[in-house]
């Protein structure tokens, strides 16, 4: 792509294809990051294109339909030199550039060789996704206890089960896909432990009857977990995994109303592999530092705050999809045209007469919302599960500080998940909190939204290719123009053919 | 089925697959020590945040297995001290 | 009758002076609007350091800090501050900036720092690059954890009979006769009453002298730190170049860098750190961050291979001559400043808590005499006829 973006698209799952297929149809110039190997993202996560023939994983998938199509309208301006795909790419930091932005990319298709790139534009929309929520439990740390999305990408991804006899715990819709995917592989799935009560959806049923769709898709989960007798649990969970250079056992009890274990229920159950995972965290580090406005929402997440036409409070700024509350595939693709209308309007560009009307756009998004939100209520995380935690359970993984170390900072007075981590080191290692950020929270703050720390840096880079950065072509800081402002070097990423047979091949 | 070297061992993977995919085909799913505990560790979320599956590739360490691509003749160490 | 304070701001100089004063057995109350060590003290690498300053009455009062750290590490136990006493080592990259290092080193030698010349960098820092002519080891430089230090002092203020409350301090409460302070109010509206109060608000400093009716001048002089991944001890003392002497001293309005490279317990390495005149705002500078790579990059070539795992960002409390303001307000009796350390907060805590206890009861604690830092004394700001007379 010869000409300077419009438009950094940053993901490329469900959101940040469909924003990325509107925005080019109505005219502008797109640049798609992504740090897979594909386009897609977690929902439509699939082996790399030259791969597909020897890794099967079509039948694990549902809505391939609208991924097809997003894929071809990709293809099809790509050829035309409208949009620039750059796969492989993690983005570390986006940054207000003049009156545009600038967002930094680290190239890693060569990995472990990487090379700084910084993507230029007017105009930013980030559609980064969500990764599971985690509650730790005794054993949680045990090689085989995986989270339940980590499960279903090896699936998805690789065609790899990571067990043969698993049991899944956790609460949300989620569980019944992986459980179903594992099920259609071969796998024992010995229990999926849903936290939450069965009529607990009935509570809200407006917005369940206003979407037949999710009724068919949890029909076809239903009917495939029926097949292979896999046992949905109800009100249980997996209390602790037990183990030594692999997990060998769960243990699985029945739930009081408030989520503690009732006494005497427990049972063991043999297995090599686990699953689990409690709604979704949105990945909101590139849209935090940006001075993005969050607000609450339903499942207790802070997300990003956005107008009806996802535009985020920063100008210029678009988010789509989990960033702005967890809701699944479907809400995300209509959430990401709906950001693209918006950019076409701010550009000033007439979007294209064949895309749905904004009026029908903004009423499916608030049908399927609502739905999001619905199933956000029925599924809370328990608010007695510190219960399960011994004093020498480990919270955060990477520092090892444990439940024990967690509940003596709060006794000191610290009262959220940042004061824990200055005085404990729980959230100070390599995941920065991502995986422990959720659950001290919640020892710690319960009540409030949990707002991830301010992570300036969204995912490491060396500080090699950084010096790079520093030492390479000097560009303005702050230009007079976004658009004139393209740096040799990423102007140079832009032009060069993606060298990797994977990417080239990407939606073509 | 191609080929990367594992701690000195070949280990087969089939393209398309990551360094963590080829490794739990192979019915590994720890690699690791943690730095304080020396407690095992491997795949955990699988998709690139909780970093529990550092290892070196092609000697630069702190690569996450679950995100890089299985490249023939890629030459993989999983030391304890790859998080230290 | 025990005298009443009020010390405002609950990071590491307010702790210290917390500390102190409740030590002494006033009678102290800590009010910050957060928890502790929450603004600039969570936000620094620790330094407890000699060997950038210049003689003169900031040095005078390093160096009591200096040995007061060590008294608090006996106290509170060395593990609850992560006091480190691991020595500095300032490396010279040419011949000419060895010689002006070696001139400077003199001059605080004589002040009673103790410096080692060094010819051989890398038999002290092995992994330094290759082809460094020289440097200076200043062995008392040393390093705590901030907030955990921060949390430490407070806590034995505590045990001494010190309360800590939450609240933004909106006011001065004075006498009608002669305006001594009796009290501070809060924004919620509860009033505290007080024979003193300590501005110990760091970098909002500035503002809370203004409330209190006692305004100095401070102002934010924003700084980045990297840390990298963790790793095993690479680094074994606090690294970096002599120009960053230059830098600190300097008023340039400009972005300065000049790394300071440590290792920390915790395996991760610090880098910092940037300089900028850029008032309170927040927003990620991914050109200082890719400049302090670069020159962290040269000094430690294996740091290429290192990742970059987190980058944050704070504000410095600066006074324009870049010394800290200790001592009493002549214009409102009462109000006692310990603010405007600049990059130095840290380090300085302990003397400036020493020197505000003895300000208050009127005699030397803990080493701090009054008379010996009269050089840091708000009356350097005011014009002639509120100065007190001599």
């Amino acid at each position: 792509m010869n000409e300077p973006a419009d438009l950094v698209v940053v993901g490329a799952g469900p959101a940040g294809l469909a924003a990325t297929a509107t925005a080019l149809s109505g005219g502008l110039r797109v640049v798609l990051v992504d740090s897979g190997t594909t386009v897609g993202g977690q929902y439509w996560r699939h082996p790399p294109e030259h791969a597909r023939a020897a890794i099967a994983t079509g039948d694990l998938h549902h809505g391939l339909r609208t991924y097809r199509a997003l894929c071809r309208a990709l293809a099809a301006h790509r050829a035309a030199g409208r949009l620039d795909l750059l796969l492989g790419h993690h983005a570390w930091s986006a940054v207000r550039e003049g009156d545009g932005f600038a967002v930094h990319a680290v190239d890693r298709r060569d990995a472990p060789r990487e090379t700084t790139v910084v993507l230029r534009a007017p105009r930013l929309l980030v559609a980064t996704g969500a990764y599971d929520r985690q509650l730790p439990f005794p054993g949680w740390d045990l090689p085989g206890v995986l989270t339940a999305g980590g499960l279903q990408a090896l699936l998805k991804g690789g065609g790899v089960a990571a067990g043969s006899r698993v049991a899944l715990g956790g609460t949300g819709p989620f569980l019944l896909p992986v459980a179903a995917g594992l099920a259609a592989r071969g796998v024992e799935v010995v229990a999926v432990c849903e936290a939450a009560h069965p009529r607990a959806w009935l509570r809200h049923p407006v917005p369940l009857l206003r979407n037949p769709g999710k009724w068919a898709e949890g029909a076809g989960y239903a009917a495939t977990l029926a097949r292979h007798r896999v046992p949905v649990r109800p009100r249980t969970a997996i209390v602790a995994a037990e183990g030594g250079a692999r997990v060998s056992a769960v243990r699985i009890a029945s739930l009081a109303p408030d989520g503690s274990p009732r006494p005497g229920t427990e049972r063991r159950v043999e297995v090599d592999a686990v699953g689990v995972g409690w709604g979704f965290t949105p990945q909101l580090d590139l849209l935090v530092p940006l001075g993005c406005a969050l607000t609450e929402s339903a499942d207790g997440n802070a997300v990003a705050a956005v107008d009806a036409d996802q535009r985020t409070t920063v100008p210029g700024l678009y988010t789509a999809g989990e960033t702005c509350g967890v809701g699944g595939a479907a809400l995300a693709v209509n959430e990401g045209r709906l950001a693209a209308r918006s950019v076409l309007a701010d550009s000033g560009t007439d979007p294209a007469p064949a895309n749905r009307p904004p009026t029908a756009l903004r009423s499916a998004v608030a049908r399927q919302r609502a739905f999001a939100r619905a199933m956000a209520l029925a599924h809370p995380v328990p608010p007695a599960w510190p219960e399960w935690l011994t004093d020498g359970t480990v919270v955060c993984r990477c520092e090892e500080v444990t439940a024990g170390a967690v509940r003596a900072a709060r006794a000191d007075g610290a009262h959220d998940h940042r004061q824990v981590k200055q005085l404990t080191r729980a959230g100070m290692g390599w995941c920065q909190g991502r995986m422990c950020g959720p659950a001290v929270h919640c020892l710690t703050a319960r009540g409030r939204a949990y707002e991830p720390a301010e992570r300036l840096v969204a995912t490491p880079v060396t500080l090699g290719a950084l010096a790079d950065l520093d030492e390479g072509p000097q560009t303005p800081q702050t230009p007079q123009s976004p658009r004139a402002a393209q740096s040799p070097r990423a102007a140079q990423a832009q032009q060069a053919p993606t060298d990797n047979g994977h990417t080239d091949k990407e939606c073509s | 089925m191609s080929e990367i070297t594992v701690d000195g061992e070949p280990l087969p993977f089939v393209e398309g697959q990551t360094v963590a995919a080829a490794l739990v085909a192979a019915g590994r799913v720890a690699w690791r020590s943690t730095r304080v505990g020396h407690r095992p560790r491997g795949v955990f979320c699988g998709i690139g945040v909780c970093f529990d599956c550092l290892l070196t590739i092609d000697g630069t360490g702190g690569q996450r297995a679950c995100l890089v691509p299985a490249r023939p003749g890629m030459t993989v160490t999983t030391r304890e001290d790859d998080d230290e | 009758m025990t005298l009443k304070v009020v010390v405002v701001g609950a990071g590491v100089v307010g702790a210290a002076c917390a500390y102190h004063a409740a030590s002494a057995g006033l009678d102290v109350t800590v009010v910050d609007r957060g928890p502790v060590g929450a603004g600039t003290t969570s936000r620094g690498e620790g330094n407890v350091l000699l060997s950038d300053k210049e003689p003169g009455p900031e040095l005078a009062l390093a160096h009591l800090s200096r040995t007061l750290w060590d008294e608090a590490g006996r106290e509170l136990g060395p593990d609850s501050l992560e006091l480190e006493p691991k020595g500095g080592l300032v490396v010279a990259s040419t011949a000419e900036s060895l010689t002006a290092l070696g001139e400077f080193a003199a001059r605080q030698e004589a002040a009673g720092v103790r410096v080692e010349p060094v010819e051989s960098v890398r038999d002290l820092e092995p992994h330094l690059a290759p082809g460094i002519p020289g440097g200076i080891h200043y062995p008392q430089d040393a390093q705590v954890q901030p907030v955990l230090a921060a949390a430490a002092l407070l806590r034995a203020a505590v045990r001494h009979g010190a309360r800590f409350r939450t609240g933004e301090v909106s006011g001065a409460v004075t006498a009608r006769d002669g305006g001594r302070i009796t009290g501070v109010r809060t924004a919620a509206g509860d009033v505290l009453p007080a024979d003193a109060v300590v501005n110990a608000a760091g970098t909002w400093g500035g503002e809370v002298g203004r409330r209190l009716g006692a305004p100095v001048e401070v102002l934010p002089r924003r700084g980045f730190v990297l840390v990298t991944e963790p790793l095993p001890p690479m680094v074994r003392h606090k690294v970096y170049s002599a120009d960053y002497v230059a830098n600190v001293a300097s008023s340039d309005a400009g972005l300065e860098t000049s790394c300071v490279v440590e290792g920390t317990r915790g395996g991760t390495i610090l880098i910092g750190a940037s300089r900028e005149r850029v008032g309170f705002d927040t927003t990620m500078n991914t050109a200082v961050v890719a400049r302090l790579a670069a020159q962290a990059c040269r000094l430690f070539p294996f740091l290429r291979g290192v990742h970059l795992m987190r980058a944050y960002r704070g504000f410095r409390p600066y006074c324009p001559d870049h010394l800290p303001v200790v001592g009493p307000d002549p214009r409102v009796p009462g109000v006692v400043h310990a603010c405007g350390h600049e990059g130095a907060g840290i380090g300085l805590a302990p003397a400036t808590g020493a020197l505000v206890t003895a300000h208050l009861l009127g005699r030397p604690w803990r080493g701090a005499d009054p008379a010996a830092h009269t050089g840091l004394l708000p009356d350097r700001f005011l014009a002639p006829e509120v100065r007190p007379s001599e």
